[in-house]
């Protein structure tokens, strides 16, 4: 979002420096100092970006959560308020101003199995211009972006009031059944063909899927039949608003109730400034299949009560409970010291959907007394260390394979299928390899199941190196594992290879002696290690290994993994070259 | 060349000893150094023979110093050579006349004939009398000095100096003389000068050492510019060596390592324990990898996970909540953890379920997100992460701490702003100031733990939890240099970088 001079006058702000401090002590993100001109520069090249303003803009990141500044109407208005130079405005929600009934949204049952939920709000004597009118739209969007989870929560649909007539009716049709002119088309269409002729628009083939799939879809008409809006989708063209809207129908429907609720008191609150009374929102009753009413929209203020104490022992600072109320009134809190010892009443407006707890409260107080104003300080916990035994182990025997003259690669532990199955002449339902759901590439299809493919990936990558080529990895590599609460676990390997003319399984052969030598294992077949041939893994399982160049590896009697020279199939399928022996080991039975 | 060698430049052309010591003795006698020109005069020896000896010279180290100069030098042509042995072709012809004359003819058939008889009738040594009877006859009429060839003999001495440039040019207008550029050695005495040459030992060897020879030996000097062997060995990885430092970091301030070594994780621990609602972007496809198999999990402490549904979706322990449907499903769906927060939370509801004892964590380990990929981006990255657990901890605490932890890694100029994270409130990015780029950087995130979160695990209410996270793979690209995260994780890394890099020392 852009701020331009202007705005920044209105908060009393001349030099850049000043506002990009303010920024930082408020918890935005000045993304850039850019103008008009530039943007279009940028954008769309040279050519169209002359006669374009030259007028400084600062563009603005929000924080996640506060939809109250997604705006430049909120933002401001915060910021005036953070500095003191505007007081919170009371936002309240009136009555129709001719005594006449509010308008009346009726929600049928048919809706109860796509889209249970609606509310509904009016504008009244709005006055747009092209800037005002431009961040309405832009409000929409982002809130359908953010807390409308891109309309699969809530969808927000706005009306020029006086083209159509209430009450309202929120149900659901077969798509057949629903036929009217939607937004930015010259004629009317079916819901269904509209569903086809989405499918190509860049903006709208993103919401299709949420009702796509859906018997019946959720449409809005008026008491003569004129359709609003088909949400989450598209409003009608007949109700659309423009520059000379007086009057505006905002209707939320949602699956999420509370979202639709707080989304709607955001639009409201943020653009009744510019209504002939400001910060009046008219209401608009919603009434429920089973014949409940309630009245939108809420406009909630709530009272919090709790101490300067808390606030100071949570924050770290001493503060005088005076002095806490006045900070958060600078947050739109407005606060007040209750009388009864140091209890502070904070009354948290509808803007605050983020205030859910006194936690909140408290940061508010920190940022407005300042993060980098609160003294540093370190606790006084008295703690031993401990290490993991399984890195301890991990980082005392890469040390030793270094000096044992092999270099430590560090690979990914997702990869594609092929790479641990059929890379490895495996087979994919042998490997108990963990599987992602949802990769962007065949990159991420499985977790590993061995380091070896990592490794011989770092030799392919690195066959400009001279010869030989001593690699080792210790890691993690995922099984699956049904004891385990989530069904799979880490193990942690040690994997070396040595890549040369000759195969030099001597070699991989002595760094599995001297591994040994280091875990304090003797050579023996009962209390201590020894390597057997396994020919039978070779020919029925575990073919990664050359036929008869293969040994299973002992120790105390139990196998904990193999090595030998690699299938000429394998050395290939990584695209290598040279012979190549490799050595796979669990280190946790070690610990 | 990457092993120091021996200098052994002109090896080839060494001369033997009784030459160097011969050009060591000349070199001797004069003060303020000789030609070796001189020297090839002096010793009546080819020049190029006296250049070998100056180069075997100088390969004994500080024998002699010589500088290469270059000089303008006379020098005879074949003919020229000719004449200084045998005599000029006038002089040739004149020897060759007895008293009583020669015929002509007989006179012309001689291999000096022509040339002779012309030279020599023009310089009026013989006359021809063509009249005389048996036919023309030729007669000595003076007795002669052959000065040509006594001037070409000076000049092969090496004396050409004593001829003037008349004298020269003349001749070598006659072709019998030319000029030539000959590069020469001025040779002084060095600082070890000796008119002995002993043999020059190339290393100590054990017979040496056992004998006592070495006291006698002189030994050939090695060349200190060019690199050593390179040591046979293997080498960490920088990441991994980064890594080391970061746990020795934290074991130094008394942290404790969490057990991160189950990378796949439920969303219950991954997000709802952390109080981070079911609908919350972080939890989309587009962000995290879920997975297909095994896709769910299928153990939970069962009233634990009614405590988290019900802060979620009423409120309570003094929260709002979030209101809205919280689903088993979801929590159930096993994905590759998006953090190491979720190890983090597993721990401290591991603690609350003891009586309460402050503690300190720490983890570096492997978090996936399934991001979009770029220069500084891949789908795994490790987090490093600190957590702390005790009674009355404040943000000042918070800050307080982060401020030695940054000091260990040479950072002191800290500040602090306010962020967004679903579990933490508050929270704060961390942005130290970076000298180099004259500009605030984000070095981590920190926060301390909602009480929605501590709350349900039963940690006893005035327990705060402050926390804060890093990446790993940000300050070991800053600290070696890559900009590319590609070069530093995974398959494609350079192995010439990993042999190349140095230690790790963070403070420095």
């Amino acid at each position: 979002m852009y701020l331009n001079n202007k705005m920044l006058f209105s908060i009393h702000i001349l030099a850049d420096e000043e506002f990009d401090e303010l920024c930082f002590e408020f918890g935005l993100e000045l993304d850039e100092i850019t103008s008009e001109k530039e943007i279009l520069i940028r954008e769309q090249g040279g050519e169209k970006a002359e006669g374009a303003s030259d007028v400084v803009l600062y563009k603005i990141d929000v924080p996640a959560n506060r939809y109250d500044l997604l705006c430049l109407e909120g933002l401001v208005r915060g910021l005036q308020v953070f500095k003191e130079k505007l007081e919170a405005p009371r936002y309240k929600r009136v009555s129709p101003a001719d005594g006449g009934e509010p308008q009346r949204l009726v929600i049928t049952e048919e809706t109860a199995s796509v889209r249970p939920h609606a509310v509904a709000a009016v504008l009244r004597n709005i006055t747009f211009t092209q800037e005002r009118y431009e961040s309405f739209i832009e409000l929409q969007e982002k809130l359908h972006q953010n807390i409308c989870r891109k309309r699969t929560l809530v969808a927000i649909g706005t009306h020029d009031l006086d083209t159509i007539s209430g009450p309202f009716t929120y149900t659901a049709k077969p798509p057949g059944e629903i036929r009217f002119k939607p937004l930015s088309q010259s004629r009317e269409y079916t819901a269904a063909e509209l569903m086809s002729l989405y499918k190509t628009d860049s903006h709208l083939r993103h919401y299709l899927h949420i009702i796509e799939n859906e018997p019946l879809y959720p449409i809005i008409y008026d008491s003569n039949g004129i359709v609003l809006s088909m949400p989450p989708i598209i409003n009608g063209d007949h109700s659309k608003i423009s520059l000379n809207t007086k009057n505006i129908f905002i209707e939320c429907t949602a699956t999420d109730l509370t979202k639709a609720k707080i989304t709607l008191d955001m639009v409201v609150t943020m653009f009744s400034v510019y209504c002939d009374e400001p910060f009046t929102v008219e209401e608009a009753e919603v009434v429920y299949p089973d014949g409940r009413l309630s009245v939108y929209p809420e406009l909630a203020y709530r009272t919090e009560t709790l101490s300067g104490d808390f606030i100071n022992k949570r924050v770290g600072i001493n503060e005088s409970a005076e002095s806490i109320a006045q900070l958060l009134t600078r947050m739109c809190l407005r606060s007040e010291v209750s009388g009864e010892g140091d209890l502070i009443q904070v009354e948290i407006p509808p803007t605050r959907a983020d205030v859910i707890h006194a936690c909140d409260i408290m940061e508010d107080a920190a940022i407005a007394y300042g993060f980098n104003n609160i003294v540093r300080s370190t606790p006084r916990t008295y703690t031993v260390a401990n290490q993991l035994p399984v890195n301890k182990l991990t980082e005392l025997l890469r040390q030793d394979l270094t000096a044992a003259g092999f270099t430590e690669a560090l690979t990914f532990a997702l990869c594609s299928e092929e790479d641990i199955a059929d890379k490895l002449r495996k087979n994919i339902t042998e490997t108990r390899a963990v599987h992602i759901s949802n990769p962007k590439t065949a990159d991420f299809q499985v977790a590993r199941t061995s380091l070896l493919p990592g490794l011989l990936k770092t030799i392919a990558a690195n066959r400009k190196m001279p010869l030989p080529l001593k690699l080792f990895e210790i890691s993690d590599v995922v099984l699956k594992d049904e004891t385990k609460d989530v069904g799979a676990r880490n193990n942690r390997r040690l994997c070396a290879v040595y890549y040369n003319k000759s195969p030099g399984f001597e070699v991989i052969h002595g760094l599995l002696d001297r591994v040994m030598q280091l875990l304090d294992v003797k050579p023996g077949r009962n209390q201590g290690y020894h390597i057997q041939a396994s020919y039978l893994k070779i020919y029925f399982n575990d073919s990664t290994f050359f036929p008869g160049r293969c040994a299973e590896i002992f120790s105390c009697g139990k196998s904990i993994g193999h090595l030998g020279v690699l299938h000429p199939d394998v050395i290939s399928r990584f695209e290598l070259t040279m012979p190549c022996s490799a050595i796979d080991i669990d280190i946790e039975p070690f610990l | 060349m990457i092993f120091p060698v021996i200098v052994a430049q002109g090896e080839s052309s060494m001369a033997d000893n009784g030459l160097l010591e011969s050009v060591l003795r000349l070199v001797e006698k004069v003060d303020g150094g000789t030609d070796s020109q001189d020297v090839a005069a002096d010793l009546g020896v080819d020049h190029q023979v006296i250049v070998g000896a100056v180069k075997s010279l100088q390969a004994l180290g500080e024998v002699i110093s010589a500088e290469q100069k270059s000089s303008r030098h006379w020098e005879l042509t074949g003919e020229g050579r000719e004449i200084a042995e045998q005599g000029s072709h006038e002089a040739r012809v004149f020897n060759a006349i007895p008293d009583e004359g020669l015929p002509q003819n007989q006179l012309m058939k001689m291999p000096s004939g022509k040339v002779g008889f012309s030279k020599a009738m023009s310089n009026k040594w013989i006359r021809l009398d063509k009249a005389h009877e048996g036919g023309p006859r030729v007669f000595k009429t003076v007795t002669i000095e052959d000065t040509v060839r006594d001037k070409l003999q000076l000049v092969q001495k090496g004396q050409s100096a004593k001829l003037e440039d008349k004298e020269k040019n003349e001749l070598k207008k006659r072709k019998l003389l030319s000029e030539v550029t000959v590069k020469s050695y001025w040779i002084t005495k060095g600082s070890s000068f000796s008119t002995t040459i002993t043999k020059q030992e190339t290393e100590l060897t054990p017979e040496m050492i056992a004998s006592g020879s070495w006291k006698e030996k002189k030994f050939k000097p090695y060349n200190f510019e060019a690199m050593g062997v390179a040591p046979d060995c293997g080498h960490l990885h920088p990441l991994m060596k980064v890594r080391t430092q970061f746990r020795q970091i934290f074991l130094e301030m008394g942290f404790t390592e969490m057990p991160t070594n189950n990378f796949i994780e439920s969303s219950f621990w991954n997000f709802d324990s952390l109080f981070q609602p079911q609908q919350h972007p972080a939890r989309d496809q587009h962000d995290t990898f879920f997975i297909s198999d095994p896709a769910l999990a299928h153990e939970f402490p069962q009233d634990y996970l009614e405590r988290v549904k019900k802060v979620h979706s009423e409120g309570g322990y003094g929260s709002q909540g979030y209101k809205y449907d919280w689903k088993i499903e979801e929590a159930q769906k096993n994905l590759l953890r998006t953090h190491t927060t979720a190890v983090s939370a597993r721990m401290l509801y591991k603690l609350a379920q003891q009586k309460f004892t402050p503690v300190k964590y720490f983890s570096i380990d492997r978090v996936f997100r399934n991001e979009t990929l770029d220069a500084t981006h891949l789908a795994e990255f490790h987090q490093i992460e600190g957590v702390v657990a005790d009674y009355g901890l404040t943000l000042g605490n918070l800050m307080g701490i982060l401020h030695q932890f940054f000091t260990k890694l040479g950072i002191t100029k800290l500040r602090f702003k306010p962020a967004y994270n679903p579990y933490t409130e508050p929270s704060m990015e961390v942005f130290s100031y970076h000298e180099g780029l004259k500009k605030w950087v984000e070095v981590g995130n920190s926060g301390v733990f909602r009480p929605e979160m501590l709350l349900p695990m039963g940690l006893p209410e005035g327990v705060s939890v402050i926390a804060w996270g890093l990446s790993l793979e940000r300050p070991t690209m800053i600290k070696y240099g890559i900009n590319n995260i590609r070069e530093l994780v995974g398959h494609k890394v350079n192995l010439q970088m990993v042999y190349d890099s140095p230690i790790c020392r963070l403070d420095s």
